[in-house]
C-alpha cells in the first residue's frame, strides 16, 4: 500500500515548529520571552493555513487516518485552540513560568495529537493520539514547578489519566478481540453481524471503552480530577484542557460511536443518556458553590459535557443532524470558553487573583473587560444575541428530534441553573466596589485577542449560517462510507 | 412599511451601540460600558457626555413613537391578517432544517399593533422618567434599549426561535437594570435588597423559559416541517394528547412572566426594586410578552390544548386577580401597592383569554394596552413621588393634591382607570373581559373578578384619600410639583388612558378582526 506522507503536512508543521521552538529558546536566550509566545502563536496559524489545503478532498493515509472535511473542521478548530492559547499566555508564561521553549512545543503537540484523535480510522491510531495529547497536557498540567498546587493537580491527572488509559486500552482489546480488526468499520460489520457468545466481551468492551473516554472529557463520574487539575494548572493551560482535551476527546467519541458500535446503539444508549444527564446535573449543581474562578469554570464546563454528551447519546445511524448540531456547539463552546478563560488571564496578570471575590469591581477598572467577561459568560449560559444560545437551541433541537425530549429538557433545566453562577461571577463585576480606584492599563495584544473572540461569539450568535453548514459539511463525512447494508444492520 | 417594523427592532440596537461610543467629559465620572480608556477625553464637547446620551436616547424614544404610531394607524384591520411582512432568511438546509428553516420574519397583525404603539408611548415616556439619572446614564440607557429591542421584536416576529430569542433578549438585561439602579426596601424588620428583586425576577422568568423552550423542542418535532415559522406551523393539526400535553409548557412558561398565580411573586419584589422607567417598561409591556405568548404561541397552535385547559387557567387568572386585589390592599407601601395591583390587572387579561371567546380574548388584548399604560402611569407617580420624599408609605402623608396638584390629579385618572371608571380605558377592557367570561360559561369567574374589581375600588380611593386629599401634613410641605419631564410623560399617557376610554374603537376594530382569526374560539 502506498502512503501518501503529504496528507500529515499540517502535523509536520506543527511538530517541526515545536522543535524549532525549543531550540529558538536554547540558543537565543536573550530574546524577549513574549516573542516565543507569538512565534508559537504563528506557528499554529501556519499548520491551520496548511490544512486548508485538503478542504473538501477526501483521503485515507493507509488505513490508518482519514483526511477529509472533518478532519479539516477539527484541525482548525485544535489550531485556533493552539494559536489563542499561545498568545494569551505569552505574557502569563513570561512573567511566572519558567522553560518557555517547552511549554509552547508542548501546546502545539497537545493540538497535534488532538488532530489525530478526530483523523483516526482505528483503534490503535486513535490511541495513541489520545496519549499524545494527554501526555502533554500532564506536562503543562505541573509546568508551575514550584507551586505545590500546580505539582498536586498535575499528579492527580497524570495518575488519573494513565489509569484512565489503561481501563481504555483494555477495553480497546475486548473489541478487538470480539471484532478481530481495529478498523472502525470492521468493527462495526463484526457487531452488526451478530455476536453470538462473543455479546458480552462486547460489551464490557464498551463500557470500559466509555469509562476510558469518559475521564478524557470528565464526564461524571468520572470527572473527579477536573476541578483539581483545573485549579492547579496555570491559568492558560486549564484554557488549553478545557477546550482542546474536550473537543478532541468528542471528536473521536462521534467517529466511534458511530463509525465503530453504531449496532450497539440500543445498548449504549441508556448508559451514555444515564451518565450525560447526570454530568448536566452535577456539574452545574456543584458550580453553584465555587469561590474560585478556575473551578467555577471547571464544573460549568463539566456541566457543557454533558449537553455535548447528551449529543452523543442521541446520534442518529443514518443522519449526520445530531453529529453536526455537536460540531456547531463545541465551536460554539470553545470560542467562548477561551474569550473566558482569556479575561481571566489578563485580570490574574494584573491582579494574580483567581477568586471570584476578587473581581468585585472590575466594570469600573477595565469596562471592556468586565464586558467581555459577561458576554462570555452569558454565552456559557445559552443566553440569546451571544453564541450558546443558538449551538445550545440547535443542539438540544437535534436531541428532541432523535425522540431524546426528556434529555433536551434536562440540559435547557441545567443550563438555567448554570445561569445563576454567572450571573454571581457579573454582580461581583458590576456590582461590587473595586477595592482601590485605579485603572488597569490597557494590554493591546490581548485586548485584541479578547475582541477577536467576542466577534467569534456574536458571528455564531447572530450570523451562524456558515459555521452550521461547515460542522455539516465535516459531520457527513462521518456518515459518509458507511455501507447501507450496514446501516440497516443495526 | 415593513421596514418601519424592521425598524423598531434596528434602531433600539442601533441606539444601544451608538450610545457605547459616546465619550464622557468628566474622568472621574467615566464608566464605559465597552470602550476602553481612550486617554484624556474631548473637553471641547458642545455637550457633556451624559447630556449627549440623553438627547440620543430622546431622538431615538422619539422615532420608535412615531414609528409605533404609524404602523398602528397604517395597519388596514379588514380581514384582521398580517401586514408589512417582511422575511429575511437566516438559516435554512442545513441539519434538520428545511427550506424555510428559520427566516427573520415580522409581520403586524391588529392584536401587535396595539402593543406595538403601547411599547413606542412607554419608551418614549420611559425617556422623560429617567432624564435624572445620572449614575452611570450610559450603561442605564444602553441596557434599557436592549430590553425594548426585545419587546419589539417579540411582537413583530412571526418565527419561533425569533420570538424567543428576542424573548430572551428582553429578559437579559433586567438583573442589571435592577440591581445597579435599582433601589431596596427596608421593611423594618427585614431589608428587601435589590439584588434580591433582580435575582428573583431573573431567575423566575429563566425557569419559565425553560419550559417554553421544552414546548418548542417538542413543537417542532411534532409539526416535522423543518421550519419555525409560526403560520407554518399553525397549519398543522397537532394530535389531541400532544395539545394536552404540552399546551401547559407554554401556558405556564409564559405565564411566569405574565404573572400568573402563583408563580407572580417575583413581580411586586421585582417591579419594586427597579428604578421607574424600568417598571413602566416590565410591568407595562414585559408582563404582556407573557400574555402574548400564551395567545401568539400557545392558543394559535394548540387550540384544542386550550380549550382542554381554559378552565385551570381561568382558575388561575381569577385566583390572581383576586389575590393580587386583596394583597394590595394590605400594603401600605405605595410601590407594593402598585407591584400587586399589576398581579391582579393581570389576572383579568388571563382571564379574558382563558374564556377563549372573541370578546373575552379582545377584552384582554385591550386590557394589555390599558394596563400597560395605566400601570406605567402610576410608576411614573410613584417614582416621582419618592425621588423627592425617599419614602413610600401612603400613610404618613396626607393631603398632598395641595402641593402637587398635576401630581394627585395624574394619580386620579390612573387610579380611577384601574378600577374600571367608564370613560377610562380600563372599563372598555373590563367590561369586555367579563362579558367574554360569563359568555363563555364562567359566571362564578366573572362575579369573582368583578369582586377583584370591587377590592380595586377600595384600596385605590383608599389610597387617594390617605395620601393625597384630606388635611395637609405640613411634614411635607417641601414637597415641589413633579418635574417637566415628568409631567409631559405623565400627560402623554393620561392622554393615551382617555383617548382609548372615550373612543376605543380604532382599538377595538383592530384587535377583533385578528382575535377572529384565531382558531379555535367561540364568536
Amino acid at each position: 500500500m502506498r502512503l501518501d506522507w503529504s496528507l500529515l503536512a499540517p502535523e509536520y508543521v506543527l511538530a517541526g515548529w515545536a522543535a524549532m521552538l525549543v531550540l529558538v529558546d536554547l540558543f537565543l536566550p536573550r530574546l524577549r520571552k513574549e516573542w516565543l509566545g507569538y512565534l508559537a502563536a504563528a506557528g499554529a496559524l501556519a499548520a491551520a493555513g496548511t490544512s486548508l489545503i485538503w478542504l473538501g478532498d477526501e483521503a485515507g493515509f493507509g488505513n490508518l487516518l482519514d483526511v477529509n472535511n472533518y478532519t479539516t473542521f477539527f484541525r482548525l478548530l485544535f489550531h485556533g485552540i493552539a494559536f489563542t492559547v499561545c498568545l494569551i499566555s505569552a505574557r502569563y508564561v513570561g512573567q511566572r513560568l519558567r522553560h518557555h521553549g517547552e511549554y509552547y512545543a508542548l501546546v502545539l503537540l497537545s493540538a497535534l495529537g488532538a488532530t489525530y484523535m478526530a483523523a483516526a480510522r482505528e483503534l490503535l491510531s486513535a490511541y495513541i493520539a489520545l496519549e499524545l495529547s494527554s501526555f502533554s497536557l500532564y506536562v503543562l498540567a505541573s509546568f508551575a514547578k514550584t507551586e505545590v498546587r500546580s505539582n498536586e493537580g498535575g499528579l492527580k491527572y497524570m495518575l488519573l489519566g494513565a489509569f484512565s488509559s489503561a481501563i481504555l486500552l483494555y477495553g480497546l482489546s475486548m473489541v478487538y478481540a470480539v471484532a478481530g480488526t481495529t478498523q472502525y468499520d470492521g468493527i462495526r460489520a463484526a457487531l452488526a453481524g451478530g455476536l453470538d457468545g462473543a455479546r458480552s466481551a462486547a460489551l464490557l468492551g464498551l463500557v470500559l471503552l466509555v469509562a476510558g473516554l469518559g475521564f478524557k472529557v470528565a464526564a461524571v463520574p468520572f470527572h473527579m480530577w477536573t476541578p483539581d487539575a483545573y485549579e492547579g494548572a496555570p491559568l492558560p493551560v486549564t484554557a488549553l484542557i478545557s477546550a482542546l482535551s474536550k473537543a478532541a476527546g468528542f471528536a473521536l467519541f462521534i467517529k466511534l460511536f458511530v463509525q465503530a458500535f453504531m449496532p450497539l446503539a440500543d445498548d449504549w444508549r441508556p448508559l451514555l443518556a444515564g451518565l450525560a444527564a447526570a454530568t448536566m446535573v452535577l456539574g452545574n449543581l456543584v458550580a453553584l458553590q465555587q469561590r474560585n474562578i478556575k473551578r467555577l469554570l471547571a464544573y460549568s464546563s463539566i456541566g457543557q459535557v454533558g449537553y455535548i454528551l447528551a449529543g452523543v447519546v442521541a446520534l442518529s445511524p443514518e443522519r449526520p443532524d445530531v453529529a453536526s448540531a455537536i460540531l456547531f456547539h463545541l465551536a460554539g463552546y470553545v470560542i467562548s470558553n477561551l474569550a473566558a478563560f482569556a479575561c481571566a488571564i489578563i485580570y490574574y496578570n494584573w491582579t494574580g487573583e483567581e477568586d471570584i471575590y476578587g473581581y468585585r469591581g472590575l466594570a469600573e477598572r477595565a469596562p471592556f473587560l468586565a464586558l467581555a467577561m459577561s458576554a462570555s459568560l452569558f454565552s456559557l449560559a445559552g443566553m440569546p444575541l451571544f453564541a450558546g444560545f443558538v449551538t445550545k437551541f440547535v443542539l438540544f433541537q437535534a436531541i428532541a428530534q432523535e425522540d431524546f425530549l426528556w434529555l433536551a429538557g434536562v440540559g435547557v433545566l441545567t443550563s438555567f441553573i448554570s445561569l445563576y453562577y454567572y450571573l454571581m461571577v457579573m454582580k461581583q463585576m458590576y456590582l461590587g466596589e473595586p477595592p482601590e480606584p485605579t485603572r488597569f492599563p490597557t494590554p493591546w495584544l490581548e485586548y485584541a485577542a479578547v475582541a477577536a473572540l467576542l466577534a467569534g461569539i456574536f458571528l455564531v450568535g447572530l450570523a451562524p449560517l456558515a459555521v452550521m453548514e461547515a460542522a455539516e459539511r465535516a459531520a457527513t463525512l462521518v456518515y459518509r462510507d458507511l455501507a447501507p447494508a450496514l446501516l440497516a444492520g443495526r | 412599511m415593513e421596514w418601519a417594523v424592521f425598524a423598531t427592532i434596528a434602531i433600539p440596537i442601533g441606539t444601544c451601540l451608538l450610545l457605547m461610543l459616546v465619550p464622557y467629559r468628566h474622568e472621574e465620572q467615566v464608566r464605559y460600558l465597552a470602550v476602553p480608556k481612550l486617554g484624556p477625553l474631548p473637553d471641547r464637547l458642545p455637550v457633556s457626555g451624559r447630556y449627549l446620551v440623553r438627547y440620543l436616547c430622546l431622538l431615538s424614544g422619539t422615532a420608535l413613537f412615531a414609528l409605533s404610531l404609524l404602523i398602528f394607524v397604517a395597519y388596514q384591520f379588514e380581514d384582521g391578517g398580517y401586514r408589512f411582512e417582511l422575511r429575511l432568511d437566516w438559516l435554512r438546509d442545513v441539519a434538520f432544517l428545511g427550506d424555510n428553516g428559520i427566516s427573520f420574519h415580522l409581520a403586524v397583525n391588529g392584536i401587535t399593533a396595539p402593543l406595538i404603539l403601547l411599547t413606542g408611548i412607554v419608551i418614549f415616556t420611559g425617556v422623560f422618567i429617567s432624564w435624572n439619572i445620572d449614575y452611570r446614564n450610559k450603561d442605564y440607557f444602553v441596557l434599557l434599549f436592549l430590553l425594548v429591542s426585545g419587546v419589539y421584536g417579540v411582537f413583530a416576529s412571526l418565527d419561533l426561535f425569533w420570538f424567543f430569542f428576542w424573548y430572551e433578549v428582553a429578559v437579559l438585561p433586567m438583573y442589571f437594570l435592577i440591581a445597579i439602579w435599582g433601589a431596596s426596601t427596608n421593611f423594618g424588620s427585614f431589608v428587601r435588597t435589590k439584588e434580591y428583586g433582580a435575582l428573583k425576577l431573573v431567575l423566575y422568568l429563566v425557569a419559565g423559559s425553560v419550559l417554553i423552550f421544552i414546548g418548542i423542542f417538542a413543537t417542532f418535532v411534532e409539526a416535522g416541517l423543518g421550519t419555525f415559522d409560526l403560520p407554518a406551523l399553525a397549519t398543522v393539526a397537532y394530535d389531541e394528547t400532544f395539545q394536552k400535553i404540552f399546551f401547559p409548557f407554554f401556558m405556564l412558561g409564559f405565564g411566569v412572566l405574565a404573572g400568573l398565580w402563583p408563580f407572580h411573586t417575583w413581580s411586586p419584589d421585582g417591579h419594586v426594586a427597579a428604578p421607574t422607567a424600568v417598571s413602566m417598561l416590565h410591568a407595562g409591556v414585559l408582563m404582556k410578552l407573557g400574555a402574548f405568548g400564551i395567545l401568539q404561541v400557545g392558543m394559535a397552535l394548540m387550540p384544542e390544548g386550550a380549550h382542554f385547559w381554559a378552565p385551570v387557567l381561568m382558575t388561575l387568572g381569577v385566583t390572581g386577580a383576586l389575590y393580587g386585589a386583596v394583597s394590595a390592599l394590605a400594603q401600605t407601601d405605595l410601590k407594593y401597592m402598585v407591584g400587586y395591583s399589576s398581579v391582579s390587572h393581570m389576572g383579568y387579561v388571563i382571564m379574558g383569554l382563558a374564556s377563549m371567546h372573541e370578546i373575552g380574548i379582545s377584552g384582554a388584548v385591550l386590557q394589555m394596552f390599558a394596563h400597560g399604560v395605566m400601570t406605567a402611569l402610576m410608576f411614573t407617580n410613584v417614582g416621582a413621588l419618592y425621588d423627592q420624599a425617599h419614602v413610600r408609605d401612603m400613610t404618613i402623608f396626607g393631603g398632598l393634591a395641595q402641593r402637587m396638584p398635576r401630581h394627585a390629579a395624574y394619580w386620579a385618572a390612573a387610579g380611577l382607570s384601574s378600577l374600571g371608571l367608564p370613560g377610562l380605558a380600563g372599563f372598555v377592557a373590563e367590561v369586555l373581559i367579563f362579558i367574554g367570561v360569563f359568555k363563555a360559561g364562567y359566571p362564578w369567574a366573572g362575579a369573582l373578578g368583578i369582586l377583584a374589581a370591587a377590592i380595586t375600588a377600595t384600596y385605590i380611593l383608599r389610597m387617594l384619600a390617605r395620601a393625597y386629599f384630606g388635611p395637609f401634613n405640613e411634614r411635607w410641605s417641601f414637597l415641589k410639583e413633579m418635574r417637566l419631564g415628568e409631567q409631559f410623560g405623565g400627560a402623554v399617557l393620561v392622554f393615551f388612558l382617555v383617548l382609548v376610554g372615550m373612543w376605543p374603537f380604532p382599538f377595538i376594530e383592530r384587535i377583533s378582526a385578528s382575535v377572529k382569526n384565531l382558531p379555535g374560539i367561540t364568536q
